[in-house]
């Protein structure tokens, strides 16, 4: 029997992106070859795992027509409630912390989820209010005050840090969640079900499916990943205040963007968005070696995303054709 | 044999409109059933409400028998009703495999077992003998294609019911054939198709039942073999022409218009006529004739292709999608109408809201808009006032050619009246009308001359004498 799929459109824009990333990498790493020592290869990885995971949930929602800008700012709620939760019971351990954070987060994304799919209002606009409203929370919670890493138990700190086989936690946790991600978009029907619904939403109507209840799913998951991040980024820097992560969403929308995730909804693949956060973090972290001043990353961004919109523009539909064939 | 799915007395309306007031259906095993009626007879919301999109108010549907309901889509596939939809209804980022199966996807515990979906996939369209493989991406098929794709998602469904509708209204006549061949494989291993179609010579060829609907009921159906062309044509267009049409002699003038050899690539070609002054010249054709296709070319909001428009370039546009096209919806009455007339209310580049809404309330007046003061928004106005406004919009220039495209689609009777008047006043005025309208009634109560267009061309013209319904259903329609 013939291989069960040929190459689609996304795995060949895939691939384009690999080479393009491993250039990239190669091409940094000729020129300085501490940039691949393994070392610091582990800290590349350690400072995108997080954009890596908050990109993955970004994904599912954009498949399915949304957005969620409001993604930042629920990690950052989580991370206070986190950290004022091992404040307030130093000896509880990190167990009941993630519950907390995972918990919430799904909380939050839930909330956005029901705004989008019951009360059927825009998600731009949505999420937009939500990542307000949960920056207020944050400060109402805390008084605008800062948790530092004294107030902060060891094992709360150190959860993220532990290294196992050459790798951080916070690392480990990206590895997994990304190669979980990359199995699920294949081969669960939910994630088949998402890509219909964000395809073709009148389609997948008469097919039984809502394509409503799939956005809410899509936030929902979103929503828990970044609420689990959220503890994860106050665990790692060790500091919870109101403006922890305050734009990055903005990067985890560009990282799936550069991965191929069309923003129109329906296409995209896992392997696309771990490239294209690795793409960013290769970028980020060269920077400095390259002697280029951080403050260009921003530009480079820009022109990496549009660039890489431009490339992967559909075609455009051909016109009706109402004349027949002579 | 009794028939494998039976209608009896199915009503719906929406709103206070009037869909489907009582129609009957049988549809038998190994069989395929011609459904005709005119635009609006209500063809769309049977197939809707047999695909679970809508209930009926009332009546019964019957499979092998026993009474049954279809509340949603998923219930329909699993009574095996299948529906190949107008528009093409599948998931172009998807593999041609997985669109037969999305949200029936084989496996266990929530994964999809590819290997068996691609298998059976591959056996449906083998079968078929679709010439196309199952791992092709959807989006690079063609229509008829697609086509292919939606009657294999429904053979995967084990459907016994299967609706095609409309589905050659964008195909070539190689494809239709193609088409047809799976239908007839289909009908030979017992399913009940119903076929929708506007083309008569596709209904003698392919169907052996014929259902006529009209006005949302019921008018005529049985076996093809005894019944004609003729017959069915009196069947679909058969109502007395109500009253509505006030059309004022007119001796048509000098020439206005003169379009030689228009054309648009895929869209229509080789289109010429003639409009005069006093004129109202009728385009007459189904949907998907290429005539809004025209109309938009002759405004000059698309670039003809081939060919050439000569005459006065003073034309207005009535677009037959009012809301989207030709209003402004959250703007006012006068805001709407005074868009077009910037120029003349300000001169200097600022607008006086007092001439503004004097503007406004002078065509408010003559067009009797049914309104509270000029500055209410648009969309709280009701259909038949949208579509005043939006003459009144084009009206207020001036033009000396005004395109009408389907300008009394959707709207009420009384509406209806207004807008023929207006019409009727404006040509014979000294100005041309274009009249495009699936409407007949419309069509030829209104026009002085009727051009038909069928698949992008124009397949005849009629004096006011000769253009009855039976000769434009005809020369619409492949007849």
């Amino acid at each position: 029997m013939k291989p069960y799929r040929k190459w689609s459109e996304t795995s060949r824009r895939d691939f384009h992106l690999a080479v393009l990333t491993l250039t990239l990498f190669l091409a940094v790493a000729a020129k300085f070859p501490a940039f691949a020592a393994p070392a610091h290869l582990a800290g590349l990885l350690d400072d995108t795992a997080i954009l890596i995971m908050l990109a993955l949930g970004q994904m599912l929602v954009i498949l399915v027509r949304g957005i969620d800008l409001s993604m930042a700012a629920n990690l950052a709620l989580c991370g206070m409630l986190a950290a004022l939760f091992n404040r307030a019971y130093p000896g509880a351990g990190v167990l009941p912390v993630l519950a907390l954070a995972l918990g919430a987060g799904t909380l939050l994304g839930a909330l956005n989820g029901i705004l989008v799919w019951k009360l059927k209002l825009p998600p731009i606009v949505v999420t937009l209010g939500t990542m307000s409203i949960f920056r207020g929370v944050i400060y109402l919670l805390s008084g605008g005050a800062w948790v530092n890493e004294n107030e902060m138990t060891r094992d709360f700190v150190d959860f993220t840090r532990v290294q196992f086989l050459g790798l951080s936690v916070l690392s480990w946790f990206a590895v997994v969640f990304a190669l979980a991600s990359i199995f699920e978009m294949r081969h669960t029907r939910l994630a088949r079900n998402l890509y219909a619904a964000g395809g073709n939403p009148e389609a997948a109507a008469y097919s039984g499916i809502d394509p409503g209840r799939m956005q809410f799913v899509a936030y929902v998951v979103a929503g828990a990943i970044a609420g689990l991040c959220g503890y994860l980024w106050v665990s790692r820097f060790a500091v919870a205040y109101t403006d922890i992560a305050l734009g990055f969403e903005l990067q985890v929308i560009a990282a799936c963007l550069i991965g191929g995730v069309a923003i129109a909804g329906g296409a995209g693949s896992a392997v696309g968005v771990l490239l294209g956060c690795l793409f960013l973090g290769i970028i980020r972290s060269s920077l400095p070696l390259v002697g280029i001043s951080a403050f260009w990353q921003m530009f480079i961004n820009g022109v990496v995303i549009v660039v890489a919109v431009l490339l992967s523009a559909r075609q455009r539909r051909h016109a009706r054709s109402i004349l027949e064939a002579r | 044999m009794s028939p494998l799915l039976t209608l009896t007395d199915v009503r719906k309306s929406f709103g206070g409109v009037r869909a489907l007031a009582g129609v009957d259906l049988e549809l038998h095993r190994g069989s395929i059933t011609a459904l005709l009626g005119e635009n609006g007879a209500g063809k769309s919301t049977l197939v809707k409400i047999l695909s679970g999109v809508h209930q009926p108010d009332s009546g019964s549907i019957y499979l092998e028998g026993a009474r049954t309901r279809v509340p949603t889509p998923v219930a329909a596939r699993d009574l095996g009703i299948g529906v190949v939809h107008q528009e093409c209804l599948v998931f172009d980022h998807l593999t041609v495999a997985e669109n037969l199966f999305v949200n029936a996807h084989p496996g266990r515990l929530g994964l999809v077992d590819w290997k068996t979906l691609n298998t059976r996939a591959a056996a449906v369209l083998h079968e078929l003998g679709a010439d196309f493989g199952a791992d092709t991406a959807v989006a690079s098929l063609s229509i008829a294609q697609k086509h292919v794709v939606q009657i294999a998602r429904a053979l995967v469904n084990e459907s016994r019911v299967l609706i095609l509708d409309e589905p050659t209204a964008s195909l070539s006549k190689r494809e239709c054939a193609e088409l047809f061949r799976i239908a007839r494989q289909l009908r030979d291993q017992g399913c009940a198709l119903l076929f929708i179609t506007h083309r008569f010579e596709e209904i003698f060829e392919l169907a052996d039942r014929y259902a006529v609907f009209r006005d949302g009921a019921s008018v005529g159906a049985g076996p093809l073999a005894e019944t004609s062309r003729d017959e069915l044509i009196r069947l679909m267009v058969g109502r007395p022409v109500e009253q509505l049409f006030p059309k004022q002699d007119s001796t048509p003038g000098e020439t206005l218009l003169q379009v030689e050899g228009l054309g648009r690539a895929g869209e229509f070609e080789d289109v010429s006529f003639t409009l005069r002054r006093g004129e109202i010249l009728g385009i007459y054709g189904l949907v998907g004739a290429g005539r809004s296709e025209l109309a938009q070319v002759l405004f000059g909001a698309e670039r003809a292709h081939t060919g050439h428009v000569t005459g006065h370039a003073d034309i207005a546009l009535v677009p037959e999608d009012r809301q989207g096209q030709g209003s402004i919806l959250p703007f006012s009455i006068a805001a709407n109408i005074a868009l077009t007339n910037l120029a003349a209310l300000a001169p200097r580049g600022w607008i006086r809201a007092r001439q503004e809404n004097e503007l406004a309330r002078q065509w408010m007046e003559k067009l009797s808009i049914k309104a509270q003061e000029p500055t209410q928004p648009v969309q709280s106005l009701s259909g038949g006032n949208q579509q005043k406004v939006v003459l009144a919009k084009w009206l207020a220039r001036k033009p000396a050619v005004l395109i009408l495209d389907e300008p009394t689609k959707g709207i009420d009777v009384g509406a209806k009246a207004a807008v023929h008047a207006v019409t009727s006043e404006f040509a014979a005025a000294g100005n041309g009308v274009i009249l495009i309208s699936s409407e007949l009634p419309e069509v030829i109560a209104m026009s002085d001359r009727v051009l038909v267009m069928r698949r992008g061309r124009l397949r005849g013209e009629f004096t006011r004498v000769e253009a009855t319904s039976e000769n434009l259903l005809r020369a619409a329609s492949d007849a």
